[in-house]
């Protein structure tokens, strides 16, 4: 692949993670200062109304809680060379099962209920997972095919336990909260998220998971070679993928007040690739960034308010969106950087970051 | 046969990061002639393939085709200029007809339409010249890999090919086609087409071949009439000497051996269907036992049962005594087996991950992942190993794929090294590697054997298995066919006549 073609630049003291999310990250802050500039600081500065913070990034980061938390569980799926087309089906599922447990009670409220209810599907989407991973692992089955079966019957499943309706919890039930509430002004959703994200990176970083996952993503044959379990590491690692998804989709469903089989979490898979990619995770495995994936998800998610705010109309959103991915996608590209800087050669490690702006400004 | 060359390639000069691939080699091609090139793996064979076909651009030397200078930058434009290549892998679309096969691209049409009558008259007019009987309108993935192999070349003659390239075309043909191969390419040489043959039979070679030129580390040995060159002298050109320029290692064979102890592996009657025919050997402690023999013989497949990179179909394996069942990597590892595969960059590095995470890899895979290797415990062990085997850059945060052969090599052993293993199974660990590190590495296992861990050695350079083995294993044809024991035995010249011999006796 792309080995041995890079040049020796990569030392320096640099921190290679640093490195990795410059990009994306001076995308993000180029689509901050856009919105700044069109809709002034408040853009960015919280507001405190109702004992909660609010302003319009604060309501971003809330409203990405849920596709960051699919997202962080897909950067680990990606690590190890797989995918997983299912997290949106699995998502639902986790909203149906929760709501309609609620709904099926006769008090809506009890904390019991609500414990019951978030932990019985969180315990199914998690096997869910597993077997998403003990397919690919033990069976040899693509990923993509692995998950796909799941993708299409997913949402069956979720409509079966739905009945085909939309259970719709009440509003008094501290269900809600999940979705709705804050914790010290925070809102819980980015409260949860932030704990997960702290928690995976925890996971995989103070352990050795992280770089086993990376060896087994990078050289699956070398690293059996070198006597790793890469099996039941695959497993954990769309067990995990399965909760987050599961996760996210009690919070969709906790905002909501309701959970849709047909179209909860709809396409989040393709906007969870998508932030894995712009986070700078490649898809062929190996190295991944639970932090670039977190900053491609605030990207998706400010990219949105964006086109409002610079007066497009919302039709401009997928165009939008492609173009970032575009353009990050060619910032990333050791190809695509040697070439634009080519008529600068003179200090390597200075690029002009205008070109992200240039397009975006379109 | 005319004389006057049809292609000639002087002082070609290959540079890649650090490894000169091609020194000045010479190459030339007349016409109906099949020429073998022969060398051992990193001879620089492909390379030069590679060149003459416009896949590299040489950085100095010329190649002439019908005695004009030329110059290909791309397979494309060899292709246009009459050199076409049949590779071992079959690259045709299985699933469409012979015909279309043979005419993809420049399908004779009618109008804006395929003429498929005139295509299928065509092809069984091309297969009758050639003398294979095919159903043409059949897809081509109802015949055998062998046939495939033929249509494969059909289409190159018939694409106005002066030069056949043909790179290992027999490796996975089985005996009565490759007669039908070679009957075919006697039949082009008559009708004056040239043939570069690479092959590592060295039987068919002698069948088929006019004239060799031979190559060693990436210099021209010499070209020979096949029929000037006897199989021995062939073989000591191919494996060679090194040159003095390799630091002396002492041999202490009689210390390294605990010759009453019992052997800590033995292997009886282990083997794998159409890799390794069953084989008997033993390894004892403090011993490096070498395994001679050229590219294609078994070497590697020998070692990759006992490290239990492949699973064995036949026979018994023991270590230290116990019989080993279940084997894998893994319980391999447990029980203190260490095994550096052949190629480094598919089988043995994480290019990505930096050259710390490659060191410690083994030892946090036998610890599992909760169990993270505490990073001063980890930073001093890394430190410790690249110190001890001088890798440069001494950085260890540095992703591996941005080192050096040499260093790669260096941090796979440190890899195995750091889990201090019984038996330590080294592929071709020098290939490809310069000069510098290879004495490093020779030294290496002098040492480790010293200190009584037992080394399987596997090289296709003669010198350095007689500088570095107390036992050597021979073998020939995917057979093991000898073991050499007696200090008298560790020569090149013995290891050249047993291959040799080996050959006579079936």
């Amino acid at each position: 692949m792309t080995s041995a073609s890079t040049p020796a630049k990569a030392r320096g003291g640099a921190n290679p993670y640093l490195k990795r999310l410059m990009w994306p990250l001076a995308v993000l802050v180029a689509l901050i200062v856009v919105n700044i500039a069109v809709t002034g600081f408040d853009f960015i500065v919280p507001s405190v109304n109702d004992d909660r913070l609010g302003g319009a990034f604060v309501n971003i980061l809330r409203r990405s809680a849920p596709l960051l938390l699919v997202s962080l569980g897909m950067t680990l799926v990606i690590a190890t060379k797989g995918i997983d087309l299912s997290v949106g089906a699995v998502y639902a599922i986790g909203a149906a099962i929760a709501c309609q447990m609620i709904i099926d009670a006769e008090n809506q409220s009890a904390p019991g209920l609500i414990f019951a209810a978030v932990a019985l599907a969180l315990v199914v989407t998690g096997v869910i997972g597993a077997w998403n991973g003990t397919m690919v692992a033990y069976f040899g089955i693509q990923p993509i095919v692995a998950t796909l079966i799941l993708m299409i019957a997913g949402r069956g499943i979720a409509q079966l336990v739905t009945g085909g309706q939309i259970p719709k919890v009440q509003d008094s039930s501290p269900f809600t909260e999940l979705g709705r509430g804050a914790i010290l002004t925070v809102p819980v959703p980015i409260v949860i998220a932030a704990l997960v994200l702290l928690l995976l990176a925890l996971l995989t970083r103070r352990t050795a998971l992280g770089m086993l996952l990376e060896s087994v993503g990078g050289n699956p044959e070398a690293s059996r070679l070198a006597g790793i379990r890469s099996k039941g590491i695959t497993v954990l690692v769309y067990l995990v993928c399965g909760l987050c998804a599961g996760l996210a989709g009690l919070i969709g469903a906790a905002n909501l007040g309701s959970a849709d089989a047909n179209n909860g979490g709809l396409w989040i898979e393709l906007d969870a690739i998508l932030a894995v990619v712009i986070g700078g995770t490649a898809l062929l495995g190996g190295r991944f960034f639970l932090l670039g994936t977190t900053i491609g998800v605030v990207i998706i998610g400010t990219l949105e308010d964006t086109i409002i705010n610079v007066g497009l109309s919302s039709q401009w959103q997928f165009t939008a969106k492609a173009i970032v991915v575009f353009v990050v996608a060619l910032l990333q590209s050791p190809e695509f950087r040697a070439w634009i800087l080519k008529p600068f050669k003179r200090k390597p490690e200075t690029p002009a970051p205008a070109p992200a702006e240039e397009v975006l400004a379109k | 046969m005319s004389d006057e060359p049809i292609v000639q390639m002087t002082g070609i000069r290959k540079d890649f990061t650090g490894v000169r691939a091609l020194d000045g080699v010479d190459f030339t091609l007349r016409p109906g002639e099949i020429h073998a090139v022969m060398g051992e793996n990193g001879a620089g064979k492909s390379t030069l393939i590679k060149v003459l076909t416009g896949v590299h651009t040489p950085d100095a030397g010329q190649i002439r085709l019908d005695g004009r200078p030329v110059r290909f930058h791309s397979p494309g434009a060899a292709q246009a200029a009459g050199i076409s290549t049949v590779y071992q892998e079959v690259n045709l679309t299985d699933n469409l007809s012979v015909a279309e096969n043979l005419f993809a691209g420049r399908e004779p049409r009618l109008g804006p339409f395929i003429n498929f009558r005139a295509m299928r008259r065509k092809a069984r007019a091309l297969l009758d010249d050639i003398g294979i009987d095919l159903n043409v309108a059949a897809p081509l993935s109802s015949y055998s890999i062998a046939m495939q192999q033929l249509v494969a070349i059909s289409r190159a003659v018939d694409i106005e090919a002066k030069v056949l390239i043909l790179d290992e075309p027999t490796s996975s043909l089985d005996r009565d086609e490759v007669a039908v191969l070679l009957g075919v390419m006697r039949r082009l040489a008559a009708q004056g087409t040239a043939m570069v043959f690479i092959s590592h039979f060295l039987e068919q070679v002698y069948e088929i071949s006019d004239r060799m030129t031979v190559l060693r580390n990436g210099k021209l040995v010499g070209e020979w009439a096949t029929a000037n060159l006897p199989e021995s002298a062939l073989i000591g050109h191919m494996l060679g000497r090194e040159a003095a320029t390799l630091e002396q290692i002492e041999r202490a064979v009689a210390a390294h051996r605990v010759a009453d102890e019992a052997p800590l592996v033995t292997a009886t009657g282990l083997g794998r269907k159409g890799s390794i025919a069953p084989y008997d050997l033993d390894v004892h402690r403090g011993e490096v036992v070498g395994l001679a023999g050229l590219l294609g013989s078994g070497r590697t497949e020998t070692v990759r049962l006992i490290a239990g990179a492949d699973r064995a179909d036949s026979g018994e394996l023991r270590f230290e005594g116990g019989k080993v069942g279940g084997h894998n990597p893994r319980t391999a590892a447990a029980r203190g087996i260490a095994f550096c595969p052949e190629n480094r960059k598919t089988e043995g590095l994480v290019g990505d991950l930096t050259v710390g995470e490659n060191m410690i890899l083994a030892m946090q895979a036998a610890r599992g992942w909760a169990r993270s290797i505490p990073v001063a415990r980890r930073d001093r062990i890394v430190a410790e190993f690249i110190e001890k085997l001088g890798i440069r850059p001494a950085d260890p945060d540095m992703p591996v794929k941005n080192l050096s052969g040499g260093n790669q090599q260096k941090v796979l052993l440190a890899r195995w090294m750091i889990i201090e293993p019984k038996l330590l199974i080294l592929d071709e660990p020098t290939r490809g590697i310069d000069v510098g590190a290879k004495a490093d590495i020779q030294r290496l296992v002098a040492e480790l054997s010293g200190e009584g861990m037992a080394v399987l050695f596997v090289s296709a350079e003669l010198d350095e298995v007689t500088r570095l083995s107390d036992r050597i294993a021979v073998l020939r044809d995917r057979e093991l066919i000898a073991v050499l024991e007696s200090e008298a035995d560790m020569t090149t010249e013995r290891i050249v006549d047993t291959i040799v011999a080996g050959g006579k006796n079936d």
